[in-house]
């Protein structure tokens, strides 16, 4: 497949003009963002091909929220015990500290790039980043003649009594911290919600040393039958699914399906939860409530793109099999903004082995080089997959059902459903951000990244693209020292 | 009873204690505050604005903002993101941390 004629950045063959305030030297042929499988793929695939690469990520290593990995001075022999793949990781990490020492890739970790902006509208798709480094939050802007996003995703959290307990965590925050900082989050985990991370974590939690009584999921796995064709052309897959289903019986971990965690008891920490069998479109079934004790209780619905970088640039979104907002991409990982590339979770929720092979794609389609023929057919089937896993999973309509008047929904500004009820009912509101304007539901420190999918399903509307301005709090100062004209910090 | 380290193995470099609210917590160098508040059992050190209710981390990546603590005298600090180093004095949150200013 060749790539079509339009103009993209070709390989530099000398250092580009500076811009006069000589606080950047040249701008770098590609600046990606985020180091997780998607953008690490990317940068060390387009260094491979004679880019000179920018890559900026808020951690502190490599390896994005799927492999994250303890620092170094936490000496964990054997990191590859807590992941699935590691070895994909590992050698793309060895590429990376190559390319770095031959300075064609400068790796800014520590960096959350929070607005890209085009400098010019008649330069030749000249963009500038700007990003907060280190907790001293320093202003750094980075240039770049092509941009890729490769920002991920979060986790997707609908609401239910209790669930703001202490020791009632995201599935995937449990799953961190034990990644990066072996600790668990108690002894007795529940672990609850919906999508194959839920097996994931159970296994690692147990394997960590947690017992786990139940992964309580919403869906049913049968669902997954009527979708047989993408199952069967992913063996990989299906192993994948295999390990973890073998991981749930070695460790006697009950797999409650079309169940849901319905409340969550206690008062300075969760004690128990109660679970409650589920209709086809998530209303709990009355009179299936049991009380199951814990110490702790990880939950999670999947995840949800972060978008904000891509949304602030105008790039276009769709509505994926999940019922998340995704970015709309071709065959080329391009988005719609002229210079704009993505490639992984922001193109729609799939996974690790798709976010590697559509980084590869992209630094292939941004380098001006023809796309491997059997890297595209990869592609095809591990996203035919991710659909047919988005749509078994993707919350029905009745799971609100669960929530009680006086249950939180925005975290931050500790907003209750029944005020957004009232905003909805009484306010005529149908949308979040609506709502948002009546109750500050979605207003606080999180920007509705916890709340934001709940609030939407209360408005009675699809959840929409992330939109924020700014995609972390930035000083003031920082914000103050900008040129008017968005170019190069002073 | 197993822990997390079994599985992976090896020490830490370094281990030192973390001051948390006049306790002294054993603490391991590249650890961020919030595991080190875990793996001592604790799940909350902050109290919300509104009301007043206990918090501690929750997605673990620091997108949610729930963690947040005051480190040497530095409200608002993302426990889960925020490494933990030797004579660090983690005090729990109330509120918006900026109490002791009005």
């Amino acid at each position: 497949m060749a790539p079509s004629s339009d103009p993209r950045p070709a390989r530099t063959a000398a250092p580009a003009p500076g811009d006069g305030t000589g606080a950047v030297a040249s701008a770098a042929d590609l600046a990606v963002v985020g180091a997780g499988p998607a953008g690490l793929a990317a940068a060390v695939t387009a260094a491979d091909l004679g880019l000179r690469v920018t890559l900026l990520d808020a951690g502190d290593r490599p390896g994005g929220q799927y492999y994250r990995h303890p620092a170094p001075e936490l000496g964990a022999e054997r990191p590859e015990a807590l992941h699935h793949g590691w070895a994909a990781f590992a050698s793309r990490a060895r590429r990376l500290r190559d390319h770095e020492r031959a300075g064609r890739i400068r790796h800014l970790a520590g960096h959350h790039v929070w607005t890209v902006v085009r400098k010019d509208e008649d330069a030749a798709g000249e963009w500038h980043l700007h990003a907060l480094a280190g907790p001293e939050e320093q202003a750094v802007t980075v240039r770049a003649r092509a941009v890729l996003l490769a920002t991920g995703a979060y986790e997707r959290q609908l609401p239910f009594p209790g669930w703001t307990l202490p020791g009632v965590v995201g599935a995937g925050g449990a799953q961190a911290m034990l990644k990066a900082g072996l600790v668990l989050p108690g002894r007795r985990v529940v672990v609850a919600g919906s999508g194959p991370l839920l097996l994931a974590v159970a296994g690692s939690l147990a394997a960590a040393g947690a017992a786990v009584p139940a992964v309580v999921e919403a869906a049913s796995y049968t669902g997954y039958a009527g979708r047989l064709p993408a199952l069967l052309r992913n063996p990989a897959k299906l192993a994948e699914g295999a390990v973890y289903g073998g991981a749930l019986v070695r460790h006697g971990i009950r797999l409650l399906t079309r169940h849901a965690v319905v409340e969550a008891h206690g008062t300075d920490r969760v004690e128990a939860a109660t679970v409650a069998r589920l209709d086809r479109d998530w209303r709990p079934v009355p009179g299936t409530a049991r009380r199951i004790p814990c110490d702790a209780l990880a939950v999670g619905h999947g995840l949800v793109p972060q978008l904000e970088l891509a949304t602030g640039l105008g790039c276009a979104t769709r509505t994926t099999a999940d019922g998340t907002a995704a970015l709309v991409l071709d065959e080329q990982q391009r988005t719609s903004v002229t210079g704009i590339w993505s490639a992984g979770e922001t193109g729609g929720i799939g996974g690790a082995q798709l976010a590697l092979a559509e980084g590869e794609l992209a630094a292939r389609s941004i380098a001006g080089r023809p796309l491997p023929a059997e890297l595209v057919r990869r592609r095809s089937r591990l996203r035919a997959f991710a659909d047919a896993m988005g749509a078994a999973h993707r919350p029905g309509t009745g799971w609100t059902g669960w929530l009680s008047d006086d249950t939180d929904v925005c975290r931050c500004e500790e907003v209750p459903a029944g005020l957004i009820r009232e905003a909805v009912a009484d306010l005529g509101a149908t949308d979040a951000r609506t709502v948002k304007l009546l109750t500050r539901a979605g207003m606080g420190w999180c920007q509705g990244r916890m709340c934001g999918q709940a609030v939407a399903a209360l408005a009675g509307c699809a959840p929409g693209p992330d939109r924020r301005p700014l995609s972390c709090p930035v000083p003031l100062k920082v914000l103050a020292e900008l040129p008017a004209d968005g170019g190069t910090a002073p | 009873m197993s822990e997390p380290r079994d599985l992976v193995g090896g020490a830490p470099e370094t281990s030192f204690t973390l001051d948390f609210d006049g306790r002294k917590l054993p603490a391991h160098s590249g650890q961020s505050i919030a595991a080190v508040l875990w793996s001592a059992g604790i799940t909350a050190w902050r109290t919300t604005r509104q009301g007043g209710a206990p918090r501690g981390a929750f997605c673990g990546i620091g997108s949610c903002y729930d963690c947040l603590v005051t480190v040497n005298g530095r409200p608002n600090q993302r426990a889960c993101l925020l490494p933990a180093r030797p004579g660090d004095t983690v005090t729990p949150q109330e509120g918006t941390g900026h109490g002791a200013l009005v």
